[in-house]
């Protein structure tokens, strides 16, 4: 527990992130950039994924990957916060939803492009993938509008943990639920227990461009999170202003 | 640990269901009343009926519930219950189950009883097992109920939460709606389907009552 201690002092945070969120925002703008220059123009399209089109996978398939973690994340840091009551993993979940939600919408947003010309159709029901993330999203959603919804911080956050702990303890039971469904998609080709079945000449820029996201996700939350620590730090001044008047 | 609050809390929420919302017949007619308009809506050909049949009816199922469930918390936290609950002996988990489960019987397990006389109507095939089709509903019905008053007990304090407590709800719904469809189908996968409905049935028994009763504490502060 020493560890989370350290990382939950809010000094600390603001001193680390100060330079560690404008490192990501570069690194992950950098790794963004190649792994876009590589997808768009460089590697060769594969017509069997449609062509042209599967060049959005750069961008569907990191979406896909930072929803799913972002929901764990948003998860461990509710868990954190409802055991330890540590602030700074309360004002990172919060921080989380909303990134969160926007890149879900990415990847499904990215999925339907990708699927009307290779699938022929926009939005298919049968798809477990399709699925699983529409339910993430909602599960985002139920948790930002019941947030807004409480009077007070601290019962939004304990509103919003006990929400995000009730929803990630599902996750696995919708994802299987789900899954009984029959699936459009390719089976998994990044992870597979023979390790990676895609081509390096796809394999690089992919995780190159996942990386570059998840560094743009976490330098995002870091930004968020500094906002709201700044935010509740005024809210305090302000009291303590008007006290003393 | 005294039993006596869990069954004061039962019978007094069987009551107040009872007795504020004309018994059964209210959420009976909220359910035929939802199902009845879909024949309106998508046409009345027997075949297309009976394929849809079984998925219209877990939706008014899960519509029912959410209707229901709005207030089954709000009042404990208006008139001073709940306060009451949190001194009490015991457990708030149990009493907030012991709530549910009186809310499932008047409001969810009268559903289920009518289903075969809608099955029915939705042209139900003549060898279909309606009364097995009946305790399926109902049990998923009961995983409806608890996983909405996780929603109901988060969204106590809000004024008009019910849009709240199913956008909560519904993503927790997914499981049951698509086991519950399986297992009323001929589908691939159909006959694990009632077993893995129980499951995730018995996992909403499981797990929902701690998430209320967590979600009660806060409303009470």
């Amino acid at each position: 527990m020493g560890m989370l201690s350290a990382f939950a002092n809010p000094h600390r945070f603001l001193a680390l992130s100060n330079w560690l969120a404008p490192l990501f925002y570069a690194l992950g703008a950098a790794l963004i950039g190649w792994g876009l220059w590589q997808g768009l123009w460089i590697v060769p399209k594969d017509e069997y994924q449609g062509g042209d089109i599967m060049r959005v996978m750069f961008i569907h398939v990191p979406a896909a990957w930072l929803a799913m973690a972002s929901y764990s994340a948003m998860a461990v840091a509710s868990f954190t916060w409802f055991i330890w009551r540590h602030e700074l993993a309360d004002i990172a979940a919060k921080a989380i939803a909303p990134l969160g939600a926007t890149w879900t919408a990415l990847c499904l947003a990215t999925g339907s492009v990708w699927g009307k010309p290779t699938w022929g159709t926009w939005w298919q029901w049968d798809d477990a993938r399709m699925m699983s993330v529409l339910f993430l999203l909602f599960l985002f959603l139920g948790y930002m509008a019941l947030r807004a919804a409480m009077d007070s911080r601290q019962k939004a956050a304990r509103a919003g943990a006990i929400l995000a702990m009730v929803g990630g303890l599902n996750v696995p039971l919708i994802k299987f639920s789900v899954d009984m469904f029959t699936s459009l998609h390719q089976d998994s080709s990044v992870i597979t227990s023979e390790g990676p079945k895609m081509a390096a000449v796809y394999l690089w820029p992919l995780l190159m461009s996942g990386l570059g996201h998840s560094l743009l996700f976490g330098a995002l939350v870091m930004t968020l999170m500094r906002a709201e620590i700044w935010t509740r730090r005024a809210a305090r001044q302000r009291a303590r202003l008007l006290a003393g008047a | 640990m005294s039993p006596a609050p869990i069954l004061s809390a039962f019978r007094q929420a069987l009551g107040e269901a009872w007795a504020g919302g004309a018994g059964a017949l209210l959420p009976l007619g909220f359910f035929a009343g939802a199902a009845v308009l879909v024949p309106l809506g998508i046409g009345t050909e027997p075949g297309m009926l009976r394929a849809v049949g079984p998925g219209i009816l877990w939706v008014s199922l899960a519509l029912s519930s959410l209707v229901t469930l709005e207030r089954i918390f709000q009042a404990d936290v208006e008139d001073g219950a709940l306060d009451l609950w949190l001194q009490t002996s015991a457990p708030v988990s149990a009493i907030a189950a012991a709530k549910t489960f009186a809310h499932w019987l008047t409001a969810g397990l009268p559903l289920a009883l009518m289903s075969p006389v809608l099955a029915l109507m939705f042209q139900a095939e003549a060898g279909t097992d309606l009364l097995s089709g009946a305790l399926i509903y109902g049990l998923g019905g009961l995983a409806f109920f608890f996983w909405g008053g996780v929603g109901a007990a988060l969204s106590a304090t809000v004024r008009r939460g019910g849009l709240l407590i199913a956008l909560i709800a519904l993503p927790l719904y997914v499981p049951t709606a698509i086991f519950g469809s399986m297992a009323m189908s001929d589908a691939a996968g159909g006959d694990s389907a009632p077993l893995l409905l129980v499951a995730s049935t018995l996992f909403s028994l499981a797990l929902a009552p701690f998430a209320m009763a967590a979600a009660l504490r806060l409303a009470a502060d």
